[in-house]
């Protein structure tokens, strides 16, 4: 518990905790979801039909420019936490603006990747592995999309609002969804990339 | 019903904040966990592009290294740690890690297992005619 809660009372204290459970039992069940994607992947991974497989068309640097992008900015998004905790609003935007570029880049990234397998006719419908490559990766870049809009309205609302406590509660469920967002993306490109390549 | 004496009741810590009474969240536990993140990422993209060690190894040796990793995440930026005023925190984890297990180890044991004992669609589809 940091101080600056503690000095506000229990009461507020306990609200945190209970709204950090909370949201961290969400996170856990969209982990769950994820694990039903990864599974189906798993499954599919050789359903090429006779298209392209993964050996054939991953680019490793540009996943690890993304890897790079997203650790960066889940880094980045910490250091705007340890700020909001410290009331320094300059430093906590500052931290927030750098982790929105990052998230940014990252998507935009995915998006060259994706339009250039479709340019390729090597889109979700060709084969039951891509169905599943999409449908994972893409879920994983919907929830960084989400985060950027969610990212932009804590920003609007520190500013308009400031370091109140239900903003502060706020900030600390983004805070667990970014970094969240970044554990997902390591079982990602492990499975899908790294060993996607080895095999 | 006896009361638990108060030694054993600890106050919970929310995920994300740092734990221990009256600590101030700082930026090392971060600067940490990316060198360490940074340097099990490094690692991985290696193994994967070096002929140095033998091929077989390499996707048991990448699987250790990203469950390596996502624990670095969970300790040094979620700050989900072992200490009592994380319990809660931790037993959550600990349920959805079982439920992803199941799921992932069911579907591909199952999965794996139809198709060795199918038959082949398009002789399925003859059968049925």
């Amino acid at each position: 518990m940091n101080a600056a809660v503690s000095a506000a009372g229990s009461a507020s204290a306990s609200k945190r905790i209970a709204v950090g459970y909370g949201f961290w039992i969400f996170l856990l069940s969209d982990i769950v979801m994820f694990s039903c994607f990864f599974a189906s992947y798993a499954v599919l991974v050789h359903a090429t039909a006779g298209g392209p497989n993964g050996r054939t068309f991953f680019d490793l640097d540009r996943v690890g420019l993304e890897t790079a992008c997203l650790l960066l900015s889940s880094f980045t998004c910490g250091l705007a936490f340890v700020a909001s905790s410290k009331r320094r609003a300059l430093l906590f935007h500052a931290a927030m603006t750098v982790t929105l570029l990052l998230g940014a880049t990252f998507l935009a990234l995915e998006g060259v990747e994706f339009a250039s397998l479709v340019a390729r006719d090597a889109g979700p419908t060709h084969s039951a592995f891509l169905s599943a490559f999409f449908a994972l990766v893409g879920c994983h870049g919907i929830h960084v999309s989400i985060g950027l809009l969610w990212l932009m309205t804590m920003m609007a609302q520190v500013y308009a609002k400031g370091f109140r406590d239900d903003i502060l509660r706020r900030l600390l469920c983004f805070n667990l969804f970014w970094h969240a967002l970044d554990i997902i993306w390591v079982a990602l490109f492990t499975v899908v990339y790294l060993i996607g390549d080895t095999a | 019903m006896t009361e638990l004496p108060p030694t054993l009741v600890t106050e919970q810590v929310a995920p994300g904040d740092a734990a221990g009474a009256g600590g101030e969240a700082s930026i090392w536990s971060y600067v940490l966990g990316l060198v360490l993140a940074g340097g099990l990422t490094l690692l991985s993209f290696y193994i994967t592009r070096s002929t140095l060690f033998w091929r077989p190894s390499v996707p048991t040796a990448l699987i250790v290294l990203a469950i390596a990793q996502m624990g670095v995440h969970l300790v040094f930026f979620l700050h989900i740690t072992s200490g009592p005023d994380s319990t809660n925190n931790v037993l959550a984890l600990a349920f959805g890690i079982l439920i992803v297990f199941l799921i992932l180890a069911g579907s591909l044991w199952i999965m794996a297992n139809l198709d060795r004992n199918m038959l082949p669609m398009d002789q399925l589809m003859k059968m049925q005619r």
